[in-house]
């Protein structure tokens, strides 16, 4: 019951209408959806899509796993309202996001004035992506991390103190190896969202092709150009690549879950 | 190696756990700290090992102040109740931690730490489980796998907390049984935190009985089962019956008549405690008094409850009654017992 319920759905949210997009890819051929992608415009934008998605997903793995740790461990007047934050980037309309974004690191904004000068220029650079990216993915990694870490008990710690562990020792062989299959399936999640992701990042990036113009806006773009089947082209090659990295990442969650997971 | 603790207070913000307790533990020793939840014997095992500082006062390791010294430096061997194995690493990898993490000039060579683990693992009766993980064995099992690490980093003490409180009975007696025989091989000086006064009897060298931050009593099984030296450690260890008691001159005064019995205590009103089973019937002659409120079957002898108030105040004690003894709920009962103490 609950399968064939939970299969029905699959199929009728993502399925079909997956497969309605790769249907309408491929009526241009594969010739066609060759050349377009390597059209240098259509190219450079899913490069930029990838990596700084990529880039974000990093970092967010890094700060997602230090706020986990910090929430779980430190006690501290403000936590709680701290940790209600966390979830904010998911309950905001993105675009807010971005336009906030935007506004604070824009070469005249509170932050952007002051990093202009040392020749950092965040907003409507690949860098303004990234920084957007991070913010609309933070929440996963902290969110995945938080509970694996609150079972990991102190007295694992202390145990490998006595038995001579350095606290760097304690943290990179004792306390992170079981929490790698739960970083990785937050990194996993951010990076899926940071591909995907249009609204926030449409404000802060600038847009200019070649240079931050990321590939969801190509598509929008292409629509607007009533190009159905270049924007669906696009759209089936996003697909394909994030499935492949999902794909991947997945291998290797599974193989962090045999290799750490032992619990 | 021998540990001196010296008058060591240990406070938590303005919660003081410990009051200047002093203790000397003899090389090899075996040594029990017993005492209710809140009595402090965690914290002093916990500043032996260099996991918590002293407030005040010292701890020394032989002649050396290790007051100070780091949890690393101090070269401990700790286990904890709920074991605190690394799940992620097999039972040989557990062993093997506290080898590997070494600086490269102690560190063993790799065939020399295979060859320590696999000992100790067959030290502790688990060979041929080297490659498995803690979630794959036995609470017994990983309780051993945790002394086995603690021990192969050839710790100048051994401390163990509460170490068999998460097992069932059953392999609680057996582990007991082996840890005493693990040390008498081993001969490593060891402190063991229970609030199980059967295990610390039947394993330590010296029970260590602690209460509210204090030592209330240190000495063999003998001495504090058969010496108490306060009212708690009469009550805590052991079954025991207490009744109000005024002493004028060394006679024991119970409810305005004299028992007969004869102390050294200094007058006024104190508690005469004893055991339910150091008593004797009396039929004549002075002697507590009291109506059975109930009776349970124990194996070899009844438990009796008594009212000793008479109807003036409810003064309840249990006493053991022979079975040869006709008696049964609410039959009067005089009786006295032959060995006491009064505080």
């Amino acid at each position: 019951m609950a399968l064939g319920l939970s299969l029905t759905m699959l199929t009728l949210i993502v399925l079909i209408p997956l497969a309605a997009l790769a249907l309408r890819a491929a009526a241009l051929g594969p010739a066609g959806l060759y050349e377009l992608v390597l059209d240098p415009r259509v190219f450079a934008a899913l490069k930029i899509s990838f990596l700084t998605a990529l880039a974000a997903a990093l970092a967010n793995a890094v700060f997602g796993t230090l706020t986990a740790w910090v929430l779980v461990r430190y006690d501290f007047y403000g936590r709680r309202i701290f940790d209600a934050l966390i979830d904010l980037p998911f309950a905001m309309p993105t675009a807010v996001a971005g336009i906030a974004l935007t506004a604070v690191y824009s070469p005249k904004g509170l932050i952007g004035q002051y990093l202009a000068p040392l020749g950092i220029q965040v907003a409507y650079t690949p860098l303004g992506i990234i920084v957007a990216l991070i913010a609309v993915g933070f929440p996963f990694v902290v969110r995945t991390v938080q509970p694996v870490l609150e079972e990991i008990n102190r007295e694992t710690e202390e145990v490998s103190a006595t038995l001579g562990a350095n606290r760097f020792q304690t943290i990179f062989f004792v306390v992170l190896p079981p929490l790698i299959p739960a970083i990785l399936t937050g990194f996993a999640l951010a990076l899926a969202r940071g591909v995907g992701e249009y609204g926030s990042v449409i404000f802060i990036a600038g847009n200019l092709p070649f240079k931050s113009e990321i590939a969801p806006l190509l598509i929008v773009i292409k629509l607007e150009e009533f190009n159905y089947a270049g924007a669906t082209a696009i759209a089936a090659v996003m697909l394909a690549i994030s499935f492949l990295m999902l794909f991947v990442i997945n291998g290797i969650q599974s193989w962090s879950q045999k290799r750490f997971g032992h619990g | 190696m021998d540990i001196r603790i010296d008058k060591i207070r240990k406070e938590f913000g303005d919660f003081p756990a410990l009051h200047d307790v002093s203790l000397n533990i003899r090389s090899g020793e075996l040594i029990a700290l017993l005492g209710p939840s809140g009595s402090g014997k965690t914290t002093l095992l916990r500043l032996v090992a260099g996991l918590e500082y002293p407030t005040q006062g010292r701890i020394l390791f032989g002649e050396e102040d290790a007051s100070w010294k780091s949890v690393q430096e101090r070269n401990v061997g700790f286990v904890f109740q709920h074991y605190a194995l690394f799940k992620h690493m097999t039972v040989f990898d557990n062993v093997a931690f506290g080898l590997r993490v070494r600086g490269s000039e102690t560190r063993p060579p790799k065939a020399e730490i295979r060859r320590r683990v696999e000992e100790l693992i067959d030290m502790v009766q688990l060979s041929g489980m080297e490659g498995r993980y803690p979630g794959q064995l036995s609470g017994g099992q990983r309780q051993r796998v945790a002394l086995a690490r603690a021990m192969a980093i050839e710790p100048r003490v051994l401390l163990l907390d509460e170490p068999f409180g998460a097992l069932d009975a059953k392999v609680r007696k057996d582990l007991r049984k082996w840890l005493r025989e693990f040390h008498d091989r081993t001969g490593h000086t060891t402190l063991f935190v229970t609030h199980d006064q059967e295990e610390a009897l039947e394993l330590a060298d010296r029970v260590v009985v602690m209460s509210q931050g204090k030592i209330e009593q240190v000495g063999s099984a003998d001495d504090i089962y058969d010496r108490p030296q306060s009212a708690f450690v009469f009550s805590f260890v052991g079954d025991s019956a207490r009744l109000p008691v005024t002493i004028t001159d060394g006679d024991v005064i119970f409810r305005g008549s004299g028992t007969g019995l004869r102390t050294k205590a200094a007058n006024g009103a104190r508690h005469i405690f004893f055991r339910p089973g150091d008593i004797q019937l009396k039929s004549e002659g002075p002697a507590f008094e009291g109506r059975i409120l109930s009776m349970r079957r124990l194996a070899g002898a009844r438990i009796a409850e008594i009212d000793a108030g008479l109807g003036e105040g409810a003064e309840r004690v249990e006493i053991e009654l022979p079975l040869g003894v006709p008696a049964e709920q609410g039959s009067l009962i005089r009786f006295l017992p032959h060995r006491f103490a009064i505080f």
